[in-house]
C-alpha cells in the first residue's frame, strides 16, 4: 500500500539485547535530560511579584478616554459595536443636558457602555473604528473573577479617571500618521 | 417610444422622460445619484447637480455632443441620445467637486447624527468624495430648532435641496415652512418658528436626504444599523398604514415610510402612524425588509435569497443577485 505521508515508521518486534534489557542506560539517559533542564534559563516568572514586560501596543483591557478638559470623548456613535466581530459591545445613548458641557464632549453621549470581556477577543477593531479617539486598548490585563456577571465591564470600570495624574497614556499606541495629523491645527478636530 | 443609450446600455422610453428616469428604468449602477430630485415632488431637481451626466451624442438627427455636463434629472431624452454616466471620467471628476461643494457647510458630525447609515450624502461622499477638505473657512452655524414637537431641524446639516418645501407645498394643504433669506445665508425655517401641525408633516423627515430634519421621538435612541427594518401595516383612517417598523428585539424604535431602491418614499404616511404608534400591538408585522448588501444596516442581518447567484460555467464568474 502506498503511504499517504512519509512519516510512517516500520515497527519491528526485534528481541532486546542484554544492555537494553537491564534499562539502566535508558534511565540514566532520561535523568541526564531531566537534570539538564535544571540549569537552563527559566521560562516562567514569579507572578504576581514579577510581571512580564508588555509591548506598548499590547491589546488588553479597554479604556474610554477623556479629552484634555476631562470630558468624555465617547459620543455613542456605535461604530465600535458594529465593527466588533464578537459583538461584545453594547451602548445606550442620551442627549447632553444644558450644564453638562464639562462632562461630555459632544451633544450626545453614552449613558450605558458595556463590554462583555468574556466575548471580547481583543482584536482592537473597536479602537480602529472609533472616530473620536475615545476607546483604546491598554496594557492592563483583564482580571479573573468567580462570577460571570462581573466580566461585563460598564462605564465605571472603562472610563479613565478625570484626575490628570491618573490618566492612562495611550500616546505610544498612535501611529506616526495620527500623531502627524494631530499636529495640524488646520483641522477643527485638533483645536 | 424613443431609444437612448446610457453607459452603453440601450433602453426604450416614453417621449419626454428625463435622462435620470430613463436610467432608473435600467436600474443598478447606471442610475446617477440624486440629492434634490424626487420623482413624487413636482418641480424638484436641478439644484444639487450631483446627477450631472455627459451627453456624448445629442440625438440621432444632431449627433453633436452637448457642450457641458447636463443635470440628468431635468434634461429630457431625445431619440438616439448617448449618455455617459460612470463610464465618463469627466462626470466622476465633476461629481467629486460637487460633493466638495455640498460638504462646504456640512458639519462632520456623523457620529452624532441620527441619519448616519442611511444618509444619501454619506453614500455620495463615500463614493466620490475626497478625504479632506481644501477650504479654510469656518462652516456656517445655526442653533438647533424644533419644528413642531416631533421634528428637529439641524440647519447646519441642510444642503438646501428644497425637497421638504416642495413636499409641504404639494402634499399638505397649507405650507408652514419654507426657505428664508438668499444664497449663502438661506435657511429652512417656519414662520417665526411656528409649529408645523399638518398631519402629513412628518414625511419631511423621510424626504430629507441628509440629517437636517430628524424624528424627535427617535432622537439618539439607537443607530439605524442596530435595528431591523420590518414591513408592517395597520388600519389607518388617514393614510395607507403601510410602513417600515425599525425594531430591536420586540421593541419598535421608530416608524418610517417604505422606501424604494432609489431611496424614495413609496407611500407617504401620517403623523399618527409615524410618531404615536410604537407598540408592537399596534402593528401587523409582515416580515423583514430587503436591505442592500452594501449598506451598513445589513451587518448581522440575514435574509432568505429569492434567487441564487448564477455561476457562469464558461466565464467562471458569479453574477451578483441583489
Amino acid at each position: 500500500m502506498k503511504n499517504l505521508t512519509n512519516r510512517s515508521k516500520i515497527v519491528s518486534n526485534k528481541q532486546m539485547n542484554f544492555w537494553e534489557r537491564i534499562y539502566i542506560p535508558a534511565i540514566l539517559n532520561g535523568m541526564r535530560i531531566t537534570f539538564g533542564h535544571l540549569f537552563r534559563k527559566k521560562t516562567t516568572v514569579q507572578y504576581p511579584e514579577v510581571t512580564r514586560e508588555f509591548s506598548d501596543v499590547y491589546r488588553g483591557k479597554h479604556v474610554l478616554k477623556r479629552d484634555d478638559e476631562g470630558r468624555e470623548r465617547c459620543t455613542a456613535c456605535g461604530l465600535c459595536a458594529v465593527a466588533c466581530p464578537a459583538e461584545a459591545i453594547t451602548m445606550v445613548a442620551a442627549e447632553r443636558q444644558p450644564g453638562e458641557e464639562n462632562l461630555y464632549r459632544e451633544e450626545k453621549y453614552a449613558v450605558v457602555y458595556e463590554i462583555n470581556m468574556l466575548r471580547c477577543i481583543f482584536c482592537g477593531d473597536c479602537e480602529e473604528a472609533c472616530p473620536k479617539e475615545a476607546i483604546f486598548l491598554t496594557k492592563e490585563i483583564v482580571k479573573s473573577e468567580y462570577d460571570r456577571d462581573k466580566f461585563i465591564y460598564g462605564k465605571d470600570v472603562l472610563v479613565e479617571p478625570a484626575d490628570p495624574a491618573k490618566r492612562i497614556d495611550i500616546s505610544k499606541r498612535q501611529t506616526p500618521e495620527v500623531i502627524e495629523f494631530k499636529k495640524n491645527k488646520k483641522y477643527k478636530h485638533n483645536k | 417610444m424613443i431609444k437612448v443609450t446610457i453607459d452603453n446600455i440601450p433602453v426604450e422610453v416614453e417621449d419626454g422622460t428625463t435622462i435620470l428616469q430613463a436610467a432608473r428604468q435600467i436600474g443598478g449602477k447606471v442610475v446617477p445619484p440624486a440629492m434634490c430630485y424626487y420623482s413624487k415632488l413636482k418641480g424638484s431637481g436641478g439644484k444639487c447637480r450631483t446627477c450631472l451626466v455627459k451627453v456624448a451624442q445629442g440625438s440621432a438627427k444632431d449627433p453633436r455632443p452637448m457642450p457641458k455636463l447636463v443635470a440628468s434629472c431635468s434634461t429630457p431624452v431625445q431619440d438616439g441620445m448617448v449618455v455617459q454616466n460612470l463610464t465618463s471620467p469627466e462626470v466622476r471628476e465633476a461629481r467629486k467637486a460637487i460633493v466638495e461643494f455640498l460638504l462646504l457647510n456640512h458639519p462632520l458630525d456623523c457620529p452624532v447624527c441620527d441619519q448616519a447609515g442611511e444618509c444619501d450624502l454619506q453614500d455620495l461622499s463615500f463614493g466620490y468624495g475626497m478625504e479632506e477638505t481644501t477650504t479654510d473657512f469656518e462652516r456656517r452655524e445655526y442653533p438647533v430648532i424644533d419644528i413642531g414637537d416631533k421634528i428637529k431641524l439641524h440647519m447646519n446639516r441642510c444642503i438646501l435641496c428644497y425637497r421638504c418645501v416642495y413636499f409641504a407645498d404639494q402634499l399638505t394643504d397649507k405650507r408652514m415652512h419654507g426657505v428664508l433669506f438668499r444664497g449663502d445665508v438661506s435657511e429652512i425655517s417656519t414662520f417665526v418658528q411656528n409649529a408645523v401641525t399638518n398631519e402629513f408633516s412628518g414625511n419631511v423627515i423621510d424626504v430629507c436626504p441628509v440629517g437636517a430634519l430628524t424624528d424627535k421621538t427617535f432622537r439618539f435612541k439607537s443607530r439605524v444599523w442596530f435595528l431591523k427594518p420590518m414591513n408592517a401595516h395597520r388600519e389607518c383612517s388617514i393614510c395607507s398604514g403601510k410602513v417600515a417598523a425599525w425594531m430591536f428585539g420586540n421593541e419598535i424604535y421608530r416608524i418610517t415610510a417604505r422606501k424604494d431602491e432609489f431611496g424614495e418614499v413609496e407611500e407617504f404616511i401620517c403623523n399618527e402612524c409615524r410618531f404615536e404608534k410604537k407598540e408592537l400591538t399596534d402593528w401587523v408585522i409582515e416580515g423583514p425588509r430587503h436591505i442592500k448588501r452594501q449598506s451598513v444596516i445589513s451587518a448581522n442581518h440575514y435574509e432568505e435569497r429569492k434567487e441564487q447567484s448564477i455561476i457562469d460555467p464558461i466565464a467562471g464568474t458569479m453574477t451578483e443577485v441583489e
